[in-house]
């Protein structure tokens, strides 16, 4: 226990000094035992208030600081920094918040000092059993995994890769290149999307440091910053990628036909396929899922014709362990199913398509060929409708939250249509628009003004066929009248979802999810790419509904985050961990069972910590019979004396 | 002096004294967050900062009362959401026992109380201090476990 405490309040300004007394309780303080200096100052955390406890420190031989303050997330840091400089160890200095949960939230002078002088009180008593510790180092493994090979995904692996770090970039799908490589044009600028992409799905293809592993999906992982192992699960491979040529034989001879995936279903494919042509990697793939039969062999035409000898019926899944130092999450989105729209007749309707079924209607690789045609009757459409917010903004039967970015895409299909169809008519429903972002809202007020789209600021609240015409029903509310339109198709600008898939990724990687189920990031301000767990990054579409440029500019973010962590040839792990009193230790095991990390095991009759596997959360002090256990600087001789504080004086 | 001060205090309500054992992850941030959002509630607890709900042991309870505590409260995540994936879930099981301890020896149980308070939730904080003392002033001093001394 130390002898000679010093105490620092801080006015913070007025924002203590408005309702806690701050002379009162550097003077309460002061007649302590065991404090030898007090003080209050304006601004502890200005130059001169950090100066002035490394000076107190020196002066008067200190040896455990307790700043009295704002909240420890904030200057804790600051603090401890200041102390080591004054010569104390960083973990003998500690900080008693008095301004989030006291001045702040009290009114009464008199009950926030006497408050804020126990709290003080309790911190000044844990800071004199507080032992000096240092950092554990830590070996780290210089090597990143990417989850997700979307646009979010590539531009990840690609930043670490050209950092000179090995990257391994693990794609669900048999190909990379997300839901971009689906888009048509993209908003502001009608740039080509597969045109943009495609350059980069090539170099991640042909990049020394990226491992690209489709197919494939994370089961487990295990260990911590620095020091990840993670499963992973990669599907049978039936055609080896290395020597497929793309000579198309097996498609032609391949019997089975079922609807495309990549076209969203408005075409088909066959069972062996390429997904599209600039697919990575460049090969075709057979889906046992709707192949006739591999086990036995039904069919096996495929095979017959491969003059490459690149298909093989005994292909067998393969589990790999890799390790890695940390890892980025970039699973992406899906659409809010359109069939859960039964107002809008969303499944029920093949003239009701969603965004991306439309996005693969106009590109000029997709199943028209570029051409809008009505599913039906492969009739060009007339009257277009595009139905905004379709699952977003609607709390009471849909998603609660915006998905950001449906106001800009259906402004850029409204356009494309009217490029592909000049005489038709293009009407636009809306609750707001949101065109935030460079050159967005001109790109809207393009599509009013020179394109000619309607826009019609309400909602659409029944879509129903009547006599081979799409009825839709809306409220014009700026001019305040009902609309009924006939229209020859219908748009739905479906919600954004976390990808299927979200909920397992999350729970493996043990990170948390947001109340609509996207991944929870550190701080949704000031921490906007870190999960909460250290070592794991967010990226893209999976964090929130963002467009292109947004993702973009957060995959290169959390490359950086990446490329700083593993900078660093050791990683710093908190000391504050689990000790035993082996004297106390009866061998129970009830900590060994309890402990989330498995950082305790038996050794010799007595519990032994793994203090790198150790996260110092203390479930095993809660569960400890004997009181053989505690946490560093968190003992229980520390919180009793702590609880005393609290409970002295009237 | 202290007579007057006495019969002061006598003749005003009777004010609880609490703690409340707050996570480091949800309980404290969702207490800063109150704070940030200038929320106001009874200045009765006093807060101590753990690093997990699940290293609350029965013992720092009952030592709390024994100590002078009218009422203690253990906040953390919210079931799922531990930040140490499952100590929350062993801090709700604990409680029971807790609970049903304190009934055993003669304590209103309900002196003892647990809250699930994320990191967004501020306002939840501020209503869960604000309820808990309202009880407790309804409760009266608790005296059984208290020291004599």
């Amino acid at each position: 226990m130390t002898r000679r405490a010093g105490v620092f309040v801080c006015h913070c300004g007025t924002n203590i000094a408005a309702t806690v007394d701050v002379k009162r309780v550097a003077a309460e303080l002061a007649r302590d035992a065991g404090v030898v200096f007090s003080n209050d100052y304006v601004y502890m955390c200005s130059d001169p208030g950090q100066q002035s406890v490394i000076d107190a420190i020196r002066e008067h031989n200190l040896d455990s600081v307790v700043i009295s303050c704002c909240s420890p997330n904030l200057h804790e840091k600051t603090f401890r920094e200041a102390s080591s400089q004054g010569g104390l160890n960083p973990f003998q200095c500690e900080i008693a918040n008095i301004r989030e949960q006291c001045a702040w939230v009290h009114k009464d002078r008199d009950e926030a000092t006497t408050k804020a002088v126990k709290i003080t009180r309790s911190a000044v008593e844990r800071a004199r059993r507080n032992q000096p510790l240092t950092p554990i180092g830590l070996p780290v493994t210089r090597k990143v995994m990417v989850i997700g090979g979307g646009i979010a995904g590539i531009q990840s692996a690609l930043d670490l890769a050209n950092a000179g770090l090995d990257v391994v970039l693990v794609e669900k799908q048999p190909t990379i290149g997300g839901h971009m490589i689906q888009l048509s044009e993209t908003f502001p600028t009608l740039d080509c999307s597969q045109c943009i992409l495609s350059p980069k799905m090539v170099e991640v293809s042909k990049h020394p440091k990226i491992t690209l592993m489709t197919s494939s999906e994370v089961t487990s992982v295990s260990g911590f910053v620095g020091n990840f192992k993670i499963k992973v699960h990669t599907k049978a491979q039936y055609v080896d990628p290395d020597k497929c040529k793309l000579c198309d034989d097996c498609t032609a001879v391949c019997p089975v036909v079922v609807p495309n995936e990549y076209d969203v279903g408005l075409n088909d494919r066959r069972a062996i396929f390429i997904p599209f042509a600039q697919a990575i990697p460049a090969s075709y793939y057979l889906d046992p899922e709707s192949c006739l039969g591999l086990n036995p062999v039904v069919c096996g035409k495929c095979a017959n014709v491969c003059e490459a000898d690149a298909i093989d019926y005994d292909a067998k899944p393969k589990d790999s362990e890799i390790d890695v130092g940390a890892i980025v999450v970039a699973t992406g989105f899906d659409l809010y199913a359109k069939d859960k729209m039964a107002e809008y007749g969303g499944g029920k309707y093949p003239d009701v398509l969603d965004g991306i079924q439309f996005e693969r209607m106009c590109s000029a690789s997709g199943p028209t060929g570029g051409q809008v045609l009505r599913p039906s009757d492969h009739e060009e459409p007339k009257t277009v409708v595009f139905v905004q917010c379709s699952g977003s903004r609607d709390p009471a039967q849909h998603c609660v939250y915006c998905s950001k970015i449906c106001c800009m895409y259906t402004a850029k299909h409204a356009t494309l249509y009217k490029h592909h169809v000049p005489n038709g008519r293009a009407y636009v429903f809306y609750i707001d628009i949101r065109s935030g972002g460079k050159g967005y809202e001109e790109f809207v007020q393009r599509a009013m003004e020179r394109d000619g789209v309607i826009y019609l600021r309400g909602r659409v609240s029944k879509i129903y066929q009547s006599k081979g015409k799409l009825k839709v029903l809306g409220v014009d509310t700026l001019a305040g009248k009902n609309v009924e339109i006939d229209a020859d198709m219908v748009v739905l600008a479906q919600a954004m979802v976390p990808s299927k898939g979200t909920t397992e990724v999350a729970k493996a990687l043990k990170i948390g999810r947001d109340k609509d189920g996207f991944l929870a990031e550190a701080h949704p301000k000031l921490r906007p790419v870190e999960s909460v767990t250290g070592g794991i990054f967010l990226t893209g579409a999976a964090q929130a509904p963002k467009d292109i440029p947004e993702t973009v500019c957060q995959a290169s973010a959390a490359a950086s985050k990446v490329i700083a962590l593993l900078s660093k040839p050791e990683l710093e792990h908190s000391p504050v961990v689990a000790r035993v009193r082996e004297s106390h230790c009866t061998g129970c095991e009830m900590c060994v069972d309890v402990c989330p990390f498995e950082a305790i095991t038996l050794v010799e009759g007595k519990a032994h910590v793994n203090e790198v596997l150790c996260e110092g959360c203390g479930t095993c002090v809660g569960t400890c019979v004997r009181a053989a256990i505690d946490v560093k600087n968190v003992t229980q001789l520390q919180v009793f004396e702590m609880l005393e504080a609290c409970m002295g004086g009237e | 002096m202290q007579d007057a001060a006495a019969a002061k205090h006598d003749a005003q309500e009777f004010e609880p004294k609490v703690v409340a054992f707050l996570c480091k992850w949800c309980s404290s941030a969702g207490s800063d967050l109150a704070g940030v959002s200038r929320l106001k509630y009874p200045a009765n607890a006093v807060p101590i900062q753990v690093m997990c709900s699940g290293s609350v042991s029965p013992i720092y309870i009952l030592s709390a009362f024994n100590k002078g505590a009218d009422g203690v409260l253990v906040s953390g995540c919210h079931p799922g959401d531990c930040h140490y994936l499952k100590g929350n879930y062993y801090a709700r099981r604990r409680i029971f026992l807790v609970q049903k301890l304190l009934q055993f020896i003669g304590v209103e149980p309900d002196r003892f109380r647990m809250s699930w308070v994320s990191a967004a939730e501020g306002v939840k904080y501020a209503e869960v201090i604000t309820d808990f003392v309202n009880d407790l002033k309804a409760l009266g001093p608790q005296t059984k476990l208290k020291a004599k001394r």
